[in-house]
């Protein structure tokens, strides 16, 4: 396996929310120790459900936020003090995509104006080399320098992804946040991003964290899958090997409610309860209210992630259990 | 058996930009019928404009008739007591569809009063039955609580008991789960569906997810550009799409197991409502596309006793699909 370019171990991050107008504060634990390594040109996918603190991650990660505890390096050194030079330098070499394309575009300028912006920002060659560049961006995502004239609104949604793929490229990143990139789009539209950014991807050995709660995307085009609830990681392992054989109990029930054509819905999980609630996260397996095979250790102690085989991790008392059973 | 709805050349124009151009979909009694396409294909706009609610500036033609009755041009009086009495319907944004400063005892009561002849005591027993039905844990309690006190899901379960409420015979459903998370949209799903059978309702599910309408429907129909391009029974459809759009849909949905391949993802972008091609609508994005395409826009022709294509060279399509089976 190739070096890693990304290495986050155990990061936290709590926000303090007032509910109501007299509200007690109430601490939300969006991420709660995370550790996750990237190697050079691969893709890492992180699923999970809405407020599971895959974006929180996504932004600790790009430095955007400050981690409360635990620490990101990239490329082997610690992420520098925002502000300084170092960070700067380092900012250059990473860069990110958001779900809606629209917002992270300035609707009064034309878009060949927007991808070049970067070139301008860090000084990167002479004017006519980046008006150059701009054009071989543009080509990289598939579009034309007449795409380049117009204005955001004039485009598509899949076209305006493009753009804001193809101005995160400007500088020459070697890794890049992708954020929900693709799901704001059609099924049509999606997969001619989702194309794109295999093959960038591997012409120019990106290496990727790419956030989703569509396990479809996120097997397309990842390497290494980890699935999240309540900020802390349940399982991570291999794209193919994760969803082909879920091991956690909550992987086993995403897995069981993606629908698929050619397959009725016999035999689904379906949980039971509310959506997992980061303001009042559960003791012990933060997953035990909604777990089908909960047992009375897993209302009480914290399961850790293990790891199963191979490069399996999971965070069960039931799987890890079992194994040391087994071992024993 | 005759169809318990039947659209017929149902067409929508918005200041003079036809959006519906042609649609003809008949739904038999109990039957789960999926409306697939691409955002702005016409999904919604087909039921709005069936159950007279567009606005001013719609202009709509055709036939929408409901156990033979036409119901387009049909007098308000008649069309209130149709919608949500005989043909329910539930939205993707729930919260939006609630009114917010209303308990749910009264929203819900609201919509009993005004399709059940209930009285008194009966009205509120009948709300808390629905809510129960719905699976809102302590409904009785919980009747008086407000829109903003329920989860997302919990707020799509309760209009569930909305649309219920006036015993409907079809439930037009408009992506009801698009805005949940992945383990909450099975319990809806999963809802509906064992709603549908108790009470042999028929349910229209619209839905840009194939895997949703591959799973809970019986029949597909697939939207392109305000017309129906292929309607086939649901196993069918995603075993072997005719239309090259059904199969270009099936082939951009990335595979959940098996090898990875590349996704074959539809080049280009749906045409502009107000500059559709003279000739098929898919032809500027049509893999096969031929010089005869670009004539006339292909009229949706059975190719077999229950599934129809609008594709001249569906013939063709068919053809190279019989020859892989008989292999
Ligand atoms: N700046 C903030 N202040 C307060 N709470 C926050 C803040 N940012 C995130 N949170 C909370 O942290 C939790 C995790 O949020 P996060 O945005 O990381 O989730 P997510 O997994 O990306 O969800 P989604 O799928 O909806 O994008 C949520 O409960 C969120 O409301
Ligand atoms: N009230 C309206 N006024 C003008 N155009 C509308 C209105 N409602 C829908 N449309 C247009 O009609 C077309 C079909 O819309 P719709 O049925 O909502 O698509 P979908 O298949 O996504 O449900 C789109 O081009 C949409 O912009
Ligand atoms: S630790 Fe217990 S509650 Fe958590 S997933 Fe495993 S079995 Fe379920
Ligand atoms: S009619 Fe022609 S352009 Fe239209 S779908 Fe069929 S082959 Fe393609
Ligand atoms: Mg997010
Ligand atoms: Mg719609």
């Amino acid at each position: 396996m190739s070096p890693p370019l990304v290495e986050v171990s155990a990061i936290s991050r709590s926000y303090s929310m007032r509910s109501g107008m007299f509200g007690r504060a109430t601490a939300v634990h969006a991420v709660d120790g995370v550790s996750l390594t990237i190697p050079k040109g691969e893709t890492l996918g992180l699923v999970g459900e809405s407020g599971s603190g895959k974006s929180t991650t996504g932004r600790i990660v790009l430095g955007l936020e400050p981690p409360d505890r635990g620490e990101v390096r990239f490329d082997g050194k610690p992420m520098a003090a925002p502000g300084t030079p170092a960070w700067r330098a380092q900012r250059a070499r990473m860069q990110m995509i958001f779900q809606d394309p629209l917002g992270a575009l300035d609707r009064r300028l034309p878009v060949a104006t927007q991808i070049r912006e970067p070139l301008d920002i860090h000084g990167i060659g002479t004017p006519a080399m980046r008006d150059e560049r701009v054009r071989e961006l543009l080509r990289a995502v598939e579009l034309t320098p007449a795409h380049g004239a117009r204005y955001p609104g004039a485009l598509s949604g899949g076209q305006r992804q493009r753009i804001v793929l193809a101005r995160a490229l400007a500088t020459n990143p070697d890794f890049l946040v992708c954020d929900e990139p693709v799901s704001a789009l059609d099924v049509s539209i999606q997969a001619q991003v989702v194309n794109l950014l295999c093959d960038l991807q591997a012409q120019l050995s990106l290496t990727l964290l790419f956030i989703s709660h569509d396990l479809r995307v996120v097997r397309q085009i990842s390497n290494i899958v980890a699935v999240m609830y309540l900020g802390r990681i349940v399982e991570i392992g291999s794209a193919d090997d994760l969803f082909a054989r879920p091991e956690h109990p909550y992987t086993q029930a995403l897995v069981s409610a993606s629908p698929a054509p050619g397959r009725r819905s016999a035999g689904r999980i379906v949980l039971a309860g509310d959506p997992p609630n980061p303001a009042a996260r559960p003791q012990g397996c933060a997953f035990h209210p909604r777990c089908p095979r909960a047992i009375a250790r897993c209302a009480s102690e914290v399961p850790a992630l293990s790891t199963l085989s191979g490069d399996r991790q999971v965070a069960c008392h039931l799987v890890t259990g079992a194994q040391a059973r087994d071992a024993a | 058996m005759a169809a318990l709805v039947n659209i017929q050349d149902l067409r929508v124009a918005f200041s003079g930009v036809p959006v519906l151009r042609g649609v003809d979909l008949a739904l038999q009694k109990g039957e789960a019928v999926g409306l697939v396409g691409e955002s702005g294909s016409g999904k919604s706009v087909t039921w709005l404009s069936a159950l007279g609610l567009l606005p001013r500036q719609a202009t709509v033609t055709g036939s929408v008739r409901l156990d033979g009755r036409e119901l387009l041009g049909a007098p308000a009086s008649e069309l209130d007591q149709v919608r949500g009495g005989r043909i329910a319907m539930i939205f993707q944004d729930p919260a939006s569809a609630l009114n917010p400063v209303l308990t749910i005892r009264k929203q819900l009561c609201e919509a009993l009063a005004l399709h059940r002849d209930l009285q008194g005591n009966a009205v509120k027993a009948e709300a808390r039955r629905l809510l129960d039905l719905v699976g809102i844990p302590d409904a009785g309690r919980r009747l008086e609580a407000y829109p903003h006190e329920f989860s997302g899901g919990q707020v799509q379960r309760i209009m569930i008991a909305m649309a219920l409420a006036g015993n409907p015979d079809v439930l037009i459903a408009d992506e009801p789960t698009t805005a949940l998370d992945a383990t909450i949209q099975a319990q809806i799903l999963e809802l509906l569906s064992s709603i549908r059978r108790e009470f042999a309702m028929a349910m229209v599910l619209i839905s840009h997810d194939l895997g949703v309408v591959a799973e809970n429907c019986d029949r597909v129909a697939v939207m392109y550009a305000g017309r129906i391009v292929e309607q086939a029974p649901a196993n069918q459809l995603f075993a072997d799409p005719v239309h090259p759009y059904a199969q270009g849909l099936i082939g951009a949905l990335p595979p959940l197991d098996g090898p990875r391949r590349r996704l074959t993802a539809i080049p280009g972008t749906v045409p502009d409502p107000a500059k559709m091609p003279d000739g098929c609508a898919f032809a500027p994005r049509c893999a096969m596309a031929a010089e005869a395409c670009n004539l006339a826009a292909p009229p949706l022709a059975p190719i077999a006793n229950d599934r129809v294509v609008a594709c001249i060279r569906a013939e063709a399509s068919r053809r190279a699909l019989l020859g892989i089976a008989a292999e």
